[in-house]
């Protein structure tokens, strides 16, 4: 069996209809899970950028990333992973938190922490925005689940290469 | 000019050069049909089943190398077509499918007969379209074509709703497509090919294994050059069958599951295995870890995704490859070797496994045998004929046995492997070359899944031979359930056949029975001289097999003999 690892894929594509569900289908053909994916408009309004996040055999992977690369639909794939490929990834969360008088001192000390922001409060709610990598955004959650999170919504990670080197 | 989008359709087709097409109408393409219907220039081949009509056009495509043209009415209508596109993509052939549409205002209502193909489809095209608006359709027929016969050729899907073909634009043909997302151009590295140059230089035991990209690019010409030029014996896959003629010296006939002895041998000894449009199928590999193990594999291929996706590639030129093999005999002709000294060890011991003559069967005089009617053909066509076949055991006998002259002359349907390709392919290959002898070599159980083509051959006067090699048994899914299964023949026998001399004449059709091994070839050359469409149904040895045979998962020289 080859190395299974986490794989950070950017696609640069034709803002086409239907797009979304070729790629879609390369991943599923081969039982493959999405685990996160974000797409919209670059600063060319007829191209979208997706950055998806899938966890497989490297070989599997390299399959499906030229597979991509083969759909008429496709501009260009950068898999960031591998030491070759420094980038910046970020994930945005909102975190709706039960805030009664007792625990919000305590809510807006991690939110300082984790510099994050509340961005709607209610007579008993709390809305939290929290950026970063992954795994502040983890800690983020596992420090407040304690208070009472009431829902939580991520919006799938962005990523971009480190320096000159550009998808677009 | 302003047109209804269903005459900008057939004034598109008309500037593509297109002239044949098979279809098969209904409610939404009736404007489409009405415009046809003005343009007798533009044939319509008016098929028995939209299955039969893709078969059909997928027949013409790989018979002449341009693309097949298939048009279909919504719903039941295009959904008949999918396995003809399935069938197509398997084996990249370049197709253009016109699908019907409910018009776009009922698109995800449930419409009477919507059905969404290009979501049913997406797995099995190259590429496809919705067209929204008519101001788009001329542009989206012209990258469709141009996606279809580009780079790896595959079928487009072009999904026509009622509105757009009724609705009226300006006719403005684009008489160039170029598209920022696809670069099908694509030029093999010259470093690659010195490297390849180089390892066959210095190769003892090479072997060029050649696949359906060397049909699709026409490199037939090019290879017979390297394979002369280097002294290299060549084996194809079902694919490549015909990509050099059979009786070259050097050809060692197909390779995998049912390959000759000397290909599958030469294979699991060579130093150097050059992979020419070809993809490592497990029908040719057999057991992975096993296959070619001391070779230095090369590829050369246009699609980057075919390289080391099964087996490990140490010399990959990506590229075209006719291109890059006209590049590669220009640089080993400049090289001075002793290729005849340098190849005369491998030549012998490949002799020597030839002599094992694997294909060898026994004859008998009562009993007609398979493959005793596949060569009786030969000696009728002297090689002379388009080959479409069915699948099981006709398929890989008419592999085995056929004798063919060059490229586009054996049509078969080998990634898919679907039963019922066979007839329909001959007719659009006999619609493609009138003048041509065009067989079907068939199975009495395969021919039963598109023979109301016959009414399509009688209808158009296109006279195709079909050869049953009557077993009646479902003989490939017997052969391995004797072989695999203890003999348990789990409803592979068909115990009730129609009569298919009775069944030809019905349609109008030539038919005749034979039943002894020198009844054969009289019977063939009376079906070639009605004139018509014909049946002959070949009563053969029930339980022959095909030899030899690699179990499924074994490596291919464990090949089992008669
Ligand atoms: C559409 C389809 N269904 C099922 C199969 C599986 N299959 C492969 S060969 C075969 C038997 C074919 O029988 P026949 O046409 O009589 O050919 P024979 O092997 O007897 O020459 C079957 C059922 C297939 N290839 N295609
Ligand atoms: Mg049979």
């Amino acid at each position: 069996m080859a190395a299974k690892h986490r794989h950070t894929i950017s696609v640069l594509v034709e803002n086409k209809f239907g797009v979304l569900s070729r790629i879609a289908g390369l991943f599923s053909g081969r039982g493959f899970n999405i685990e996160s994916l974000s797409v919209a408009p670059t600063l060319d309004a007829t191209t979208s950028r997706m950055t998806i996040i899938t966890v497989g055999d490297d070989k599997i992977v390299e399959q499906i990333t030229k597979q991509l690369n083969k759909l008429i639909d496709v501009i260009k794939v950068i898999d960031f992973t591998g030491d070759d490929h420094d980038h910046v990834e970020r994930e945005i969360v909102l975190v709706k938190i039960n805030a009664e008088p007792s625990n919000r001192a305590e809510i807006l000390r991690m939110v300082e922490i984790f510099r994050g922001k509340v961005v709607d409060v209610s007579p008993k709610t709390y809305m939290i925005e929290v950026t970063g990598a992954e795994g502040k955004l983890n800690a983020f959650v596992e420090m407040i689940r304690p208070l009472g999170i009431l829902e939580v919504a991520r919006s799938g990670k962005v990523a971009m290469s480190r320096g000159k080197k550009s998808l677009t | 000019m302003k047109m209804s989008g269903a005459r900008i359709l057939v004034e598109s087709l008309k500037k593509l050069g297109v002239d044949q097409i098979f279809g098969y109408p209904g409610g939404v393409v009736l404007p489409i049909y009405d415009e046809l219907f003005k343009a007798p220039e533009l044939r319509h081949y008016l098929v028995r089943h939209e299955q039969g009509g893709v078969h059909a056009a997928d027949g013409f495509a790989r018979a002449t190398g341009r693309v097949g043209v298939a048009l279909v009415t919504s719903g039941p209508g295009a959904t008949n077509a999918v396995t003809g596109i399935a069938t197509a993509y398997m084996d990249s052939i370049p197709l253009v499918v016109f699908t019907g549409q409910v018009p776009t205002a009922l698109i995800g209502n449930d419409a009477f007969q919507e059905a969404d193909i290009i979501g049913i489809t997406r797995p099995c095209v190259k590429h496809s379209y919705l067209v929204r608006d008519v101001r788009e359709l001329a542009q989206t027929i012209a990258e469709a074509f141009y996606i279809a016969s580009t780079g790896k050729p595959g079928p487009v899907l072009v999904d026509l709703p009622k509105d757009v073909v009724t609705e009226e634009t300006e006719f403005v043909w684009p008489e160039a497509v170029s598209l920022r997302s696809y670069n099908p151009n694509v030029v093999a590295h010259v470093k690659q090919i010195e490297r390849l140059a180089d390892a066959l230089e210095k190769a003892k035991r090479p072997v060029i294994y050649v696949g359906g990209g060397m049909i699709a690019a026409n490199g037939s010409a090019e290879l017979k050059k390297l394979a002369e030029l280097t002294k290299a014996p060549v084996t194809e896959t079902l694919m490549g069958l015909g990509s050099l003629p059979t009786d070259h010296p050097l050809n060692l006939g197909m390779l995998g599951m049912h390959g000759t002895y000397r290909a599958n041998m030469a294979m699991s000894h060579a130093d150097l295995v050059i992979a020419l449009g070809a993809r490592f199928d497990d029908r040719v590999t057999g057991k992975l870890d096993e296959f070619a193990v001391h070779a230095t594999i090369a590829h050369v291929d246009i699609d980057p995704t075919a390289i080391s996706k099964n087996v490990k590639c140490h010399i990959p030129v990506v590229g075209d490859l006719k291109d890059a093999l006209v590049k590669l005999n220009a640089d080993l002709k400049k090289r001075k070797v002793d290729w005849k000294g340098n190849r005369a060890d491998w030549t012998a011991q490949i002799a020597e496994w030839h002599a094992a003559n694997a294909l060898a069967y026994a004859k008998k005089k009562n009993v007609i045998k398979p493959q005793f009617v596949l060569e009786t053909i030969n000696e009728i066509t002297k090689g002379d004929a388009i080959y479409c076949t069915e699948v099981g055991q006709n398929q890989m006998w008419a592999a085995q046995f056929l004798k063919l002259n060059g490229p586009r002359t054996f049509l078969t349907s080998g990634g898919l492997g679907t039963m019922g390709y066979g007839f329909p392919a001959a007719i659009g290959a006999q619609a493609a070359f009138p003048a041509k002898r065009v067989f079907d070599i068939a199975g009495d159980a395969s021919i039963q899944m598109n023979i109301q083509e016959l009414g399509t051959a009688m209808q158009y006067r296109l006279p195709v031979i079909i050869v049953i090699l009557n077993n009646g048994f479902l003989g490939m899914v017997r052969q391995w359930q004797q072989l695999f299964y203890g003999k348990r023949y789990a409803y592979s026998c068909t115990e009730f056949q129609p009569d298919f001399v009775k069944l030809a004449e019905a349609y109008g059709a030539f038919g005749v029975r034979v039943t002894k091994p020198d009844e054969v070839k009289g019977a063939i050359e009376k079906a070639l001289a009605s004139g018509r469409p014909a049946i002959v149904d070949c009563v053969v040895d029930r339980e022959e097999n095909v030899y030899p045979m690699v179990p499924a998962g074994a490596p291919i020289t464990k090949m089992l003999l008669a």
